[in-house]
């Protein structure tokens, strides 16, 4: 089991508290009504799914609640880093190279 | 005396306690302190089990947990019984009873033995091979037959009366084992004060300390200086001592789980105990010291009752007082076999002979042994041993071959070296490397842990200790601990012994006629290895699974290492080029009890009822489980069955009222100065225009344009709505909601609460609804001027706070009543009162369901799948044709979703009015066409309506509305139903009773 770092708690709770809501930083268009048949195919249904580094969503579901970003290694499954939604994707991550 | 290979002067034990236990219905006494092994070996007994598939008779390997021979049943009444259980792990009690295992019709006359002899047809693959075609008989005929035959222990077939425990936990530093290095990580871990836990699977802490009779400590015998560090731990507040604990399994971010069997070991265990305690560690660092594990030489017949690891004859003897022989052999190619026969020796046991596959051994031990007049024929190999039921003698040969000797015994100790126990760094995702030693050890570490003593490659007490007692120290001070201020224990005398051999030793061939076995448990011979890698096994992974080599309950702990080195051999390829296979947990088997602990019967999922559950029950409701709900389902009368029941129940609504309880419907009241916007955004309905007190019925959708959820959602206040959602869909649509707002709209100023738990609904439906409610409401005008259907108020009833909703899922005038739930019953009550001056009825979800189709209102997730849009449903209307923005908009345009010939929603009417369709069956356009026939569309809902007085069925058809009137078929396995293709609505097309 997973230790998480709630970034809205401040502290690490386990993974039982929590729910993945799948791949970070894919805002929903302000016109979505309005974009083309490939945009909305992008932004709907096409994620990454690499081996390494992902950005993903988590939900506190058991505790504050709250939807909040992290980054995991999907080879090692450590959490990188935890952050609020709302924040830009972070550019430099602690502890990892390249 | 406890047994005639007792011996006085040995072990630890105190031969005056004894107790008596039974093997087989025969009756043996045996001491506290012994393993069920240790007590059935005191008696002379080496015979307990035969072997899985070859049916072979099989005695005691080793003295641990590595066990793969010597499995038994044991039990304690007939719902007591715990099969494949290690006897060389199971601690006696008085009253013990054990029976072997996979034998008949007795241990030492087995028919199935048979198999033995005919075993040139049995060998790697055979099933695979043989049982082939045909393939059905494979389920019938082969399988059952086979399972029968094979297999060991026998599950037990009642409910399992003991109780289980689980206790999650934290620490600074866990160490896993608690052998001599594991007791020197956690002193020194424990000197520094963070909070250790140490866990051993035995009963007593000491490992090899436990054989090991060359070792002194701190100026003591190493087993004493042991019990001693045990004695210091327990005394420190912050250590947590845990004997009996096996570390099985070692997950993400050092979470280790661990069993602890709290009562196995007692006479008597009472009711207020646990049997086993799960314990869920999270450790800032771990300690590893999972000790080695011997191996046994590998030559013919080497599974004979009496052949042994050498260290286990010597725990046997050391430890419990036990001689495993009069006359003992030993074959070795490492030198601790030489301390087993030094110890067996001074006890007064003879050793006929030591034979030491190596040439011209030497060393310290070699010495002691000569010294002791211990024949040693080096350069040697035990070619095959004599006897049946018990070893009898072995026979020696030059391992180049030559003259061959015969030298009676009746036990024999061998030792091919010691394997590090790298299991919990394995499962660690820790990467072993393999060393000059030809040892796979630990070498890349994937989590924050470290390996210490023999499980990482060291050999020699002190090293260990050294080791350990620095590794501890650093973990702690790496966990946040002080400098220590203890010492390092001081070791005084020492055993060092490593090297061994790997693979198949010369009596283990020709492959013809010898059974040279490398598994134990899994009847795997070198022969198989070197079959597999002739008939193009490559990978080890592929030799394992084709030989079934170390896939039995005991994952290979003593035949891993033999069975890699065979095929890499035969490979003409390095070790580390075959690779080792994964370790995964559980290190040994873990009960179903323990894993489940009190999550099962009623524990096992929350049952949720509704305020109202005791009325139903009361007045005879059969309830029907809706995901944790119990719901009423239908209440029946004297006599009736549950279809006269479900069409008095839907009679009655129509004809005057009845009362149903939709407490279960999700309920979210979303709040704030944005809340319509919100609303806007989540449905696709307009609500901006909603007037206060008014309700609509909204559409949830995704953003792939698929109906997501619906329900009636009324407006309290401009800036709140008290939303229902259908009962599966309440938390999904909760988290849907917080989803959106949180992420994507955060801008607006919308608060959602759940109050599904808070209100409970009472619907009264029904020509007489408003004649049954109206008496007991206060502050609220229920006339149809001021209160039109679709309408909502707020006010009292029978004294309470009420939401009164004027609206139906019947079709017929309706109310729903909302009211705190703790007055829901009392209110139910009332309602139900007044009802029955009007002969109402309270109805069940079935009947809420037939009425409902009735009207052709449709059911998300009944009706719908996630595929259907708003447009394939028929309900376009309910979709905001001038907004420009919900989740869903663009979904909805999708050219899929546009397309002609999408499935929609219809009504079938079966042309014989008596046919229930059946849900789920396949509609098709020609029934004589050749199968398979092209399904155009399914049935979603079918029911008997009395009130239509015929069937009738909702479905979902290939462009559904085009075909209104056409007749559709719906082939069933011993007829073809013939049906009509109707509107949705089947009762009151005009919607006139709304308001009757």
């Amino acid at each position: 089991m997973l230790l998480i770092r709630c970034p809205y708690c401040e502290e690490e709770r386990p993974e039982l508290e929590f729910r993945n809501a799948g791949e970070a930083h894919i805002a929903r268009p302000t016109d979505i009504a309005a974009i083309s048949d490939d945009d909305f195919e992008k932004f709907f249904f096409i994620r990454a799914n690499p081996k390494g580094i992902i950005y993903e969503r988590w939900r506190h579901v058991h505790g504050c609640a709250r939807f909040f970003n992290a980054v995991r290694d999907t080879v090692s499954d450590k959490f990188v880093m935890t952050y609020k939604a709302g924040e830009p994707k972070p550019s430099k991550l602690p502890g990892v190279s390249k | 005396m406890s047994g005639a290979f007792r011996i006085g002067n040995a072990g630890r034990l105190t031969p005056a306690r004894t107790a008596r236990f039974t093997f087989d219905g025969k009756t043996y006494t045996g001491v506290e302190g012994d393993t069920l092994a240790s007590a059935l070996l005191a008696n002379g007994v080496h015979l307990v089990g035969r072997s899985f598939k070859y049916h072979r008779p099989r005695g005691f390997l080793s003295a641990g947990a590595e066990e793969p021979n010597a499995l038994v049943e044991i039990s304690r009444d007939s719902a007591r019984k715990t099969p494949n259980v290690r006897a060389t792990v199971q601690e006696l009690y008085d009253g013990l009873s054990a029976k072997s295992q996979n034998r008949w019709p007795s241990l030492s006359f087995d028919v199935g033995a048979v198999n033995d002899v005919a075993s040139p047809f049995f060998s790697a693959g055979f099933y695979y091979k043989t049982f082939m075609w045909p393939k059905s008989a494979w389920k019938n005929l082969y399988e059952p037959n086979i399972r029968s035959a094979a297999g060991l222990g026998v599950a037990p077939d009642q409910p399992d009366p003991d109780h289980y425990s689980s206790r999650f936990a934290h620490c600074d530093v866990l160490v896993l084992g608690g052998g001599a290095a594991g007791l020197a990580a956690a002193l020194a871990a424990a000197e520094t004060g963070v909070r250790v836990i140490v866990a051993d699977e035995q009963a007593e802490f000491g490992g090899a300390l436990r054989f090991e009779s060359g070792a002194r400590i701190e100026d003591q015998d190493g087993w004493a200086w042991a019990q001693d560090v045990v004695a210091r731990l327990k005394g420190m507040s912050n250590v947590r001592v845990l004997p009996r604990t096996t570390a099985f399994g070692y997950y993400a971010q050092n979470f280790v789980g661990m069993v602890e069997r709290v009562s196995d070991h007692l006479a008597d265990p009472g009711h207020d105990v646990p049997r086993e305690r799960l314990w869920q560690v999270r450790a800032k660092r771990v300690v590893l010291a999972t000790g080695a594990i011997e191996r046994h030489m590998v030559f013919a017949d080497n599974d004979r009752p009496g052949v042994m690891l050498a260290s286990a004859a010597r725990t046997y003897l050391n430890h419990y007082g036990v001689a495993v022989g009069r006359n003992v052999g030993v074959y070795t190619a490492n030198d601790s076999a030489y301390a087993a026969a030094i110890d067996l020796k001074k006890a007064g046991v003879n050793v006929a002979a030591i034979v030491d596959l190596r040439d011209n051994p030497s060393g310290s031990l070699i010495d002691q042994a000569r010294a002791a007049g211990i024949e040693i024929h080096d350069g040697r190999a035990v070619t095959r041993v004599g006897g049946k039921l018990r070893v009898s003698s072995m026979t020696v040969q030059p391992k180049n071959g030559g003259g061959e000797r015969t030298i009676a015994i009746d036990a024999l100790l061998m030792s091919a070296g010691w394997t590090p126990s790298v299991h919990l760094f394995s499962q660690s995702r820790g990467k072993v490397a393999f060393n000059d030693d030809k040892r796979f050890v630990p070498g890349t570490y994937a989590q924050d842990c470290v390996s210490v003593g023999a499980c990482n490659g060291t050999d020699g007490l002190a090293a260990s200790i050294d080791e350990a007692y620095a590794a501890g120290a650093k973990a702690a001070k790496e966990a946040g601990g002080k400098a220590t201020k203890g010492n390092k224990p001081k070791v005084d005398a020492d055993e060092i012994w490593s090297r061994g051999m790997l693979g198949s030793a010369p009596g283990a061939g020709p492959d013809t006629t010898v059974k040279a076995f490398v598994d134990f448990q899994n009847d795997v011979t070198a022969k198989d290895i070197r079959q597999a890698v002739r008939e193009g096994m490559r990978s080890i992974e592929h030799v394992k699974r084709f030989t079934t080599n170390g896939m039995a309950t005991d994952q290979g702990k003593t035949s891993n290492m033999h069975g890699l080195a065979i095929a890499a051999d035969m490979l003409g390829k390095s070790i580390p080029e075959v690779g080792l296979t994964t370790f995964r947990a559980p290190y040994t088997p873990v009960t179903f009890g323990a894993i489940i602990s009190h999550a099962r019967g009623p524990l096992f999922d929350p049952t949720r009822r509704t305020p109202m559950h005791g009325w139903a029950e009361k007045h005879g409701a059969v309830f029907e489980d809706v995901g944790q709900w119990k719901r009423a389902w239908y209440f029946p009368q004297a006599g009736e069955d549950m279809h006269a029941a479900v069409n008095r129940e839907c009679v009655a609504v129509r004809k005057t009222a009845g009362l149903f309880d939709a407490s279960t419907l999700g309920k979210i009241e979303v709040v704030g100065p944005d809340a319509a916007k919100f609303m806007e955004l989540l449905y696709t309905n307009p609500w901006e225009k909603l007037e206060v007190g008014r309700c609509r019925y909204g559409i949830m959708l995704r953003e792939d344009g698929f109906i997501y959820d619906d329900g009636v959602v009324g407006r309290l206040a401009a800036d709140r709505f008290h939303v229902t959602t259908t009962t599966g869909g309440a938390a999904r649509v909760m988290n849907h909601m917080e989803d959106y707002l949180q992420t994507e709209f955060p801008h607006l100023n919308v608060w959602l609460t759940s109050i599904s738990e808070q209100w409970a609904v009472i619907a009264v439906q029904g020509p007489k609804s408003r004649d049954i409610i109206a008496p007991l409401v206060e502050g609220i005008d229920m006339s149809d001027e001021a209160m039109p259907h679709m309408s909502v108020r707020e006010g009292k009833i029978c004294g309470v706070t009420t939401r009164l909703f004027r609206m139906s899922f019947t079709g017929d005038r309706g109310f729903e009543v909302n009211v705190p739930a703790d007055y829901g019953q009392a209110v139910w009550e009332a309602l139900w009162a007044e009802g029955r001056k009007h002969d109402a009825a309270a109805y069940g979800t079935e009947a809420m369901h037939v009425l409902r189709a009735e009207k052709g209102y449709i059911i998300v997730g009944q009706d719908t799948d996630g595929t259907v849009t708003p447009n394939d449903a028929g309900l376009d209307w309910a979709v905001g044709r001038k907004k420009t923005d919900f989740v869903g908009i663009r979904g909805l345009t999708r050219p899929d979703l546009v397309a002609k010939g999408r499935k929609q929603l219809v009504g079938l009417k079966t042309k014989d009015p008596k046919i229930v369709l059946e849900e789920g069956a396949q509609v098709v356009d020609n029934p004589n066409q050749p199968i398979p026939m092209k399904m155009i569309g399914h049935v979603t809902s079918s029911y008997w309506s009395e009130n239509c007085g015929r069937s009738i069925a909702l479905a979902l058809v290939a462009g559904g509305r085009d075909r209104m009137g056409e007749t559709l078929y719906v082939p069933m396995p011993d007829k073809v139903i013939e049906a009509e293709v109707t509107g949705m609505v089947f009762f009151d097309e005009k919607g006139e009773r709304l308001n009757g």
